[in-house]
């Protein structure tokens, strides 16, 4: 296994389940499970003595690896030099129960349906443009950017809406860009996370010989998980390819007065998603846009940017569900820190953190008092638009 | 071993004993001045021995470039008079000694050798350094070892500065812009007084920036502050170039407080004072300093050594000045930050 | 799933019980140098009336109880050496109450020192506890129920000297309050002017009652804190400047190291000594005073202020200090133990040359630790080595290192802090044979069945 020659260093102390100043533990397994073997140290402890056959592998063992919503606060937060490969070893640790095919089964049908439907939602790959139906969002054909929605973006009803409300703000600010529809695949981000290493590899190098041949050389994602797979793992398109989130784009426009906005008068919270924020280092650019709405009262919650606590929809947790739900479910953690905060809206830049929140309103019966809204929606909203 | 270059009757014949006369720690007249040099350079006791602090003031002070400061250190190591606590002594020999550690940039014809302050990794980047970044060395191995004349140690000096000539030798640089003008003070001042041969052209970072800055002066926007200069102690080790400090500042529209502790009356940051002999002679010395620059209207301090500025730094902060590094200063005036 | 764990998930809920082998492997060890010894169940709490239960449970079933914070003690503590069950108490977390003009909190068993930290700040800033540097994992309880020993230790004692009211479970499964609280709703004193009954539990390790709630004394949070660092080439003139800077009664905390790396810290003695003040002026007074205790020292050369690197200042004023936890990676191995005997200041310079002697004939990197207590009183002496987890022979050297260092200590007059199992026998062997007829007693009395932490402090 990869990173076998330093998993005997954790010393699990701990540190890596907490905010840089402590104000609470921010693993969103271990603040779900509460056992210490679903923290980075208890994972760590057991990957090794896995590797040396003191446990086998197990359906718990499998719950344990498969929980890891691979947020990085461990890596932020780990004192020790080897942090920066915690979540690493993690996905190493799954490669090779992938490898040796005793895997939970909802991971494995994820693979599966990607490999099959090339997507997680075995619906028809014909269908994967019909989002963008009616929004005159045009195929891709040399403009500027290419605009990557993504598999949630691109069947999912949350995730549609999304890309819709994006799409329409994009183009609203003249931005020049074109979208695959049909012809987009999968990124594969959470295929790595989940270990399936073969997967990733063949969807990496057909997309990269993708946009080679289309000539692209900037790419907009709507989901930060594709904006950190390309931007990280995709070794071919840099350093010709730049590649943003939307909401990179999207920020000098609005500082430079493209987007003409009545103004918001909402109370409203930022939800850091952990791909843009803490794998990525991007934290100013939402609430850069957030706070050039006239009106808008913009509140940090009491875990944020940094120290931002997980929806749990990482490392494949958004389709394989094996964080689970109960009271403490992180999305609905997450919800009762934005309730305190007292904004009425949870604003997400992901079109995952946007479905896990709104489970977790809902799973918490706060609908009559909390929304989520994506960073785009609220720009649209303040331009006295509805989003599609 | 090297053996400093000085002559006894050069002291002995001096009109005007400058070197103690001027001092700022002893009240030194001019007879007892030169009885007192006479004695030291004799292997004799003297209270100087014991009381000098180390400002290396006296090797600009004297005109006659007779090293009175190496002297003095050289026969304090000789009679074992301790300057600072063994202990202080020890941890510098230990943080100086070469521990193969060292970093190198793609070194060139030109190198800038950033001795082994780790501050510099960071600080020095930017246009006022593309001409010759990527060249540069940073490690004990590139360490010119010259503190350890506050510690009466010359022999460390002795043993080590060769080690690190030749470690620049074997890189085949034909000239090495010091970043820290104790680097340059080791090459064009020190060195030479002890015979060494430096094979190489040291060149003052100061002198290397005012070139730059005639090269980039569409770039320079006028700052129209008013600063106070902190004068490190190894600038007098390199009196010749103190004068870039001033044409500098008249370059990026920089007004230098004019003030009483400044130029040859300039007033050490206490760091060492600290370390060597106890709170009230740096907290002293500190005040002073910093009163000066306040009474003289210093909206920002310059600093030209790292160690002064962890020295002095927070307390000038305290006083509504700020502190920044020369290099730091020169960025914000071409507009880089 | 056992019967047991039916029993066990009907008081704590289902998701908070496991008997699965993954548990059994991490919560069978910590991250010292003990032999692992496996639970069969381990639960995780909510409530002090569910651990009430769990004990009422195993006193019924006869089965051992171990009560677990963060672990990170690292000689054994939370080791079920007779397997059973283990209580994780980190689910506890409630911050009952901070009394801010009675200065004290009252937090359940799990808070951890980070939590409580992090709250003073936001809610009672001009509050603080006296935190130790153990990771911030690590809980209020644990640490009190160790004696543990924190950045205010210097100028109050023990952390255990500090707690100022407990609740706790009995082996009976009854819930008892200790101190004032036990009979009025304020919970400002541990003990006096009752007797004093938190010296049945304290030190204890769990083997004669399991901490659901501590009441602990919070102090003065002033606006600014520093530190300085005194440095000397000899240490047999540690004791005299650590007796000159504790009459100032001006410092916070003041540890004292030693260790031949980094190279910034060979060859000498560090005397760190932390104050605080709410102006600049205060500051400097402590800063002055602190300067001229030990000015007499300067004169003769034995010692001086280091400068200290501008990224090292961060460092030492963090808190926890984080650095320490680092100390386990110096073998790029994750392992560190040491042992902490608590012993007269006047022994440091013997202390560290035992320390750097073992180190030496084990091959084994190292660091001498120490705290202050009160005013010079005593000392925590921390014998310290680090290894790496992936060498066995380093990891038996440094046990055979730190065995030697159990029987030294024990000669040269120190008493273990938390002592291994091991470090208890040889305490009990050594001890006054009516004080140890006395521990029995109780522990007898406290726990008939012997089922609380067994195997701790067990007069054979």
């Amino acid at each position: 296994m990869k990173y076998a020659d330093i998993v005997h260093r954790c010393f699990r102390c701990g540190y890596c389940k907490f905010t840089r100043d402590y104000t609470d533990f921010n693993c969103p397994a271990y603040r779900k499970f509460r056992f210490e073997t679903f923290a980075p140290g208890g994972r760590m402890w057991l990957i090794r003595a896995w590797l040396n056959h003191e446990i086998e592998n197990s359906p718990r063992f499998q719950e344990i690896l498969f929980s890891c919503a691979t947020c990085a606060n461990c890596v932020e937060h780990c004192v020790f030099t080897f942090s920066e490969d915690l979540v690493n070893i993690f996905i190493a640790a799954r490669e090779e129960l992938v490898a040796g095919g005793v895997i939970p089964p909802p991971v494995r049908d994820y693979f599966k349906n990607i490999g099959i439907s090339g997507n997680p939602y075995k619906l028809p790959a014909e269908d994967r443009g019909k989002w963008a139906e009616g929004t005159g969002l045009a195929p891709y054909d040399g403009q500027e950017y290419l605009f990557y929605v993504g598999c949630v973006g691109s069947y999912d009803e949350r995730g549609k809406k999304m890309a819709r409300a994006v799409g329409d703000v994009l183009l609203r600010a003249g931005v020049s860009l074109g979208i695959l529809g049909p012809e987009e695949t999968c990124d594969g981000n959470e295929v790595r996370a989940l270990g399936e290493s073969g997967l990733f590899q063949f969807l990496m190098e057909q997309n990269t010989e993708k946009f080679g041949k289309l000539g692209v050389k900037k790419i907009i994602t709507l989901d930060p998980h594709a904006f950190n797979a390309f931007k990280n793992d995709y070794p071919g398109l840099a350093p010709s390819c730049a590649v943003y989130h939307y909401t990179q784009v999207l920020a000098p426009l609005m500082d430079a007065g493209k987007i003409p906005l009545a103004g918001y008068p909402e109370r409203v919270t930022y939800h850091d998603p952990c791909y843009l924020g803490r794998h990525n280092g991007e934290y100013t650019a939402p609430r850069r846009i957030l706070k050039a709405v006239p009106g808008l009262d913009l509140v940090e919650m009491d875990q944020s940017g940094e120290d931002a606590f997980c929806c749990g929809g990482g490392g494949g947790n958004f389709f394989t569900d094996i964080l689970g739900g109960g009271a403490d479910a992180p999305a609905r953690i997450r919800v009762r820190s934005a309730a305190e905060t007292g904004a009425g809206i949870i604003a997400v830049a992901c079109p995952q953190c946007a479905k896990m929140l709104e489970d977790g309103i809902k799973a918490e019966d706060m609908e009559d008092r909390l929304r989520v809204m994506d960073v785009a929606e609220i720009v649209l909203a303040a331009m006295g638009r509805d989003s599609a | 071993m090297p053996e400093l270059t000085f002559d006894p009757r050069l002291c002995e014949t001096c009109p005007t004993a400058d070197c103690l006369v001027k001092c700022q720690y002893l009240e030194v007249d001019k007879d007892t001045a030169k009885a007192e040099m006479v004695k030291i350079s004799r292997g004799e006791d003297s209270f100087v021995l014991h009381d000098c602090v180390t400002c290396y003031g006296c090797e600009e002070y004297c005109r006659r470039g007779n090293h009175p400061f190496y002297l003095i250190t050289e026969k304090r190591e000789e009679q074992g008079i301790l300057t600072s606590p063994r202990a202080i002594t020890r941890q510098w020999i230990n943080i100086g000694e070469p521990q193969g550690k060292f970093q190198t940039g793609e070194v060139g014809e030109r190198v800038l050798s950033f001795g082994f302050m780790p501050e510099f990794l960071n600080m020095v980047k930017g246009r006022l350094f593309e001409d010759v970044m990527p060249s540069f060395v940073f490690g004990q191995e590139f360490f010119c070892n010259v503190v350890y004349i506050h510690f009466a140690n010359t022999s460390v000096i002795k043993e080590r500065l060769p080690v690190v000539i030749e470690n620049f030798r074997k890189l085949d640089v034909r000239e090495v812009v010091c970043i820290h003008d104790e680097c340059y003070g080791a090459f064009a001042h020190l060195a030479p007084a002890y015979g060494i041969e430096v094979p190489f052209r040291p060149v003052h970072y100061f002198e290397y920036l005012y070139h730059r800055l005639e090269e980039l002066k569409d770039d320079i926007r006028p700052l129209n502050i008013r600063a106070a200069y902190q004068r490190p102690c190894s600038s007098r080790l390199c009196s010749g170039t103190h004068h870039y400090v001033a044409d500098i500042m008249e370059m990026i529209g920089v007004e230098l407080v004019q003030r009483e502790y400044q130029d040859e009356n300039a007033l050490c940051c206490g760091g060492i004072f600290g370390m060597c002999f106890g709170y009230d002679l740096k907290h002293d010395v500190q005040e002073r300093n910093i009163d000066d620059m306040a009474a003289h209207g210093a909206e920002y301090c310059v600093f030209n050594c790292p160690a002064c500025m962890g020295s002095i730094g927070a307390g000038v902060a305290r006083r509504g000045i700020r502190p920044i590094h020369m290099i730091d200063l020169l960025r914000k005036a071409i507009g880089e930050t | 799933m056992t019967d047991i764990t039916r029993s066990l998930a009907a008081i704590v809920g289902e998701d908070y019980v496991s008997d699965r082998p993954e548990e059994a492997f991490f919560y069978a060890r910590d991250p010292g140098l003990m032999p692992p010894h496996a639970p069969e169940y381990v639960v995780i709490p909510g409530t002090a009336e569910q651990v009430r239960d769990v004990v009422r449970l195993a006193g019924r079933e006869r089965i051992p109880v171990v009560p677990m914070g963060a672990g990170m003690a690292l000689t054994g503590l939370v080791i079920p050496l007779r397997g059973g069950i283990v209580i994780d108490m980190k689910r506890m977390t409630r911050i009952i109450e901070v009394n801010e003009r009675a200065r004290y909190a009252v937090v359940e068993g799990g808070v951890s020192q980070g939590l409580l930290k992090r709250y003073l700040e936001k809610h009672h800033p001009r509050l603080r506890h006296s935190i130790p540097d153990s990771p911030a994992a690590a809980t209020i309880a644990a640490n009190v129920m160790i004696h543990g020993q924190g950045r205010l230790t210097q100028q109050y004692g023990f952390n255990s000297d500090m707690v100022s009211g407990l609740e706790v479970v009995l082996a009976s499964g009854e819930v008892c309050r200790i101190g004032s609280c036990a009979l009025s709703p304020d919970w400002f004193s541990k003990g006096a002017p009752m007797p004093d009954l938190t010296g049945l539990f304290l030190g204890w390790f769990g083997a004669t009652g399991i901490i659901t709630k501590v009441g602990l004394k919070l102090y003065p949070r002033k606006k600014l804190r520093d530190v300085e660092i005194f440095i000397t080439d000899r240490e047999e003139l540690v004791p005299d400047m650590v007796y000159e800077l504790t009459h100032t009664e001006m410092m916070e905390d003041i540890n004292v190291f030693a260790q031949p790396k980094p190279m910034i810290f060979k060859d000498n003695h560090h005397i760190a000594f932390f104050f605080t003040g709410d102006t600049q002026e205060e500051l400097e007074f402590r800063r002055k005073m602190a300067w001229k205790a030990l000015e007499p020292f300067i004169r003769q050369k034995d010692g001086g202020f280091m400068g200290l690197p501008p990224v090292m200042k961060p460092t030492l004023l963090d808190m926890p200090q984080r650095s320490v936890s680092r100390f386990a990676d110096v073998k790029k191995g994750g392992g560190f133990e040491y042992s902490g005997p608590i012993i007269l200041v006047e022994k440091y310079p013997e202390c560290y040359r035992k320390l750097k002697e073992l180190a030496e004939r084990y091959d084994l990197a190292f660091s001498g630790m120490s705290r202050v207590i009160g005013r010079s009183h005593c000392m925590m002496y921390g014998f310290s080595f680090t290894f790496n987890r992936a060498d066995p022979d380093m990891m038996e050297r440094t046990r055979r290192a730190l065995r030697e260092v159990s029987a030294y200590a024990l000669e040269a007059g120190g008493v273990f802090w938390k002592p291994t199992v091991e470090e208890q026998k040889m305490a009990l062997e050594k001890m006054d044979p009516n004080t140890r007829r006395l521990m029995a007693m109780i522990k007898k009395n406290m726990d008939p069945q012997g089922i609380m932490n067994p195997g701790n402090w067990e007069v054979s």
